[in-house]
């Protein structure tokens, strides 16, 4: 029998050691690749698009790379995990960097949380940085996993979805935001479930496990 | 339900070792950074730091490799601090699994430094760290060289300024207060945490359990920093953080 493989894609936005730790931990079994090869990508039996940094700069070596068309491809076939700016890319535009064309897997805006956040009169900083809670919607990925989990969030921008339909977990931060989205066999989220202990290695654990069936 | 405060153990390593007396009970050696690290993870740390103070450059590689070893294995944000003066060195820290680094003298000495690497890599890895000292009525000032050295910057307008120029996060250390134990310096770090939009880590001279409340509480922290209390078993992070709660601190139990 031959192991299934995890493609984590690579477009040289820095650290995946993290996510192949991560994902290599909850599935010994798994081969986790670290990879922008799109023949590999198109092998792999899970993928996952991570993402760090400014969307101006991802979404540059997403297109300079071609890794749009794999996402794009990928999405139609095999479970695919999107990971904080790699779920900001899937949405369709984002107005970080005076406003970038996005990969548009999902309708929908990623707009900034501005400079004069409140919640219940308190003033809330920018980034929003640290564990927050995550109101669950009904999905295989949460399986196993407590509603109203903490996972590890940092990000100043947050997605707006179009359809509610596809938010499969509620942040709430000032606004209620799309901590999770999905639709057929693409989820993505907008926090590190690699950097976000137990609850963040369970759901590693759920989407190795998946079968891409919502 | 919110955004949860953090408590971040931090670690002082030399040459991809941890030094200066880390002493848990029952682990194997006392120095190893991977098994102290998952130590504080399964403690429920919510984040860990790093200072490096290996003294020569080329020694420092050695720091690198160790962060590779943490990342793979601790599942929990990491900020590496110390001798990051390049963005070469941020590249190389963040490529071997660190999250955030923290810029400290190298921000004084150029402030640019600190604009440059936010572009480069994104304001939620850049933290700021802030050795302050009073020097009058409401007034603190900017030391380095490990408090020794003034600069003449006032910190409040400092911290402000870092915020401008694109720090994620502010590491605030009172340098009157570190190692003596007797609370932070709640006056400094009211004053930066009012002045900022950007989250603040109270950092220096914890003593017990109610100094880190009064940090979050009276001084308004994200987030707190500890070294000492935690090294020696004096108390769990897990402790630490059901006595926050306690008192009334939204916390990741």
């Amino acid at each position: 029998m031959t192991s299934k493989i995890c493609a984590v894609i690579d477009y040289g936005m820095g650290n995946l050691h993290s996510a192949h730790g991560a994902l290599q931990t909850v599935a010994p079994d798994t081969q986790v690749l670290v990879t922008g090869d799109p023949e590999v990508i198109q092998r792999a039996d899970h993928v996952v698009l991570p993402g760090v940094g400014a969307i101006r700069d991802c979404m540059a070596e997403i297109l300079n790379q071609g890794i749009d068309d794999v996402v794009r491809e990928v999405a139609k076939t095999k479970p695919l995990l999107g990971i904080c700016v790699g779920l900001q890319a899937l949405m369709d535009r984002s107005e970080e960097n005076g406003g970038v064309d996005c990969i548009g897997l999902f309708p929908g805006q990623v707009r900034y949380f501005g400079d004069d956040l409140t919640e219940n009169g308190e003033r809330l900083k920018v980034p929003h940085m640290g564990w927050n809670t995550v109101r669950q919607v009904d999905h295989p990925l949460w399986q196993g996993i407590d509603d109203e989990s903490r996972f590890y969030f940092v990000h100043s921008y947050y997605v707006d979805a179009v359809r509610p339909e596809q938010v499969k977990g509620h942040g709430q931060y000032g606004v209620d935001f799309a901590a999770a989205m999905g639709q057929d066999n693409v989820f993505a989220v907008q926090f590190h479930p690699e950097k976000s202990h137990n609850a963040g290695l369970a759901l590693l654990r759920n989407f190795l496990n998946w079968d891409g069936q919502a | 339900m919110a955004l949860a405060k953090r408590i971040i153990p931090c670690l002082d390593v030399d040459k991809g070792r941890v030094v200066k007396g880390v002493n848990f009970v029952g682990i194997r050696d006392a120095g190893d950074p991977v098994e102290i690290a998952k130590r504080y993870n399964d403690q429920g740390a919510d984040e860990i730091t790093f200072l490096d103070i290996t003294a020569s450059h080329e020694e420092r590689e050695t720091t690198v490799h160790m962060v590779e070893a943490i990342a793979e294995q601790v599942f929990i944000p990491l900020t590496v601090g110390g001798g990051i003066r390049e963005l070469a060195d941020i590249r190389k820290m963040l490529n071997a699994g660190a999250d955030k680094v923290s810029i400290n003298s190298a921000a004084v000495y150029n402030p640019e430094f600190v604009k440059a690497a936010s572009d480069r890599f994104g304001a939620q890895c850049i933290v700021v760290a802030i050795d302050a000292k009073q020097v009058g009525d409401n007034h603190w000032e900017i030391f380095t060289h490990g408090g020794r050295k003034p600069t003449g910057i006032n910190a409040v307008e400092w911290a402000v300024k870092m915020a401008e120029f694109g720090a994620g996060e502010i590491l605030l250390t009172s340098m009157d207060r570190d190692g003596v134990k007797t609370g932070f310096d709640l006056g400094v770090t009211k004053a930066i945490s009012d002045a900022v939009n950007i989250p603040v880590i109270a950092s220096g001279g914890v003593g017990n359990l109610q100094h880190l409340v009064d940090g979050v509480k009276v001084a308004g922290a994200d987030a707190v920093l500890a070294a000492s209390i935690f090294h020696f078993g004096e108390y769990t992070v897990q402790e630490a953080k059901k006595f926050m709660a306690d008192a009334g601190i939204e916390m990741r139990l």
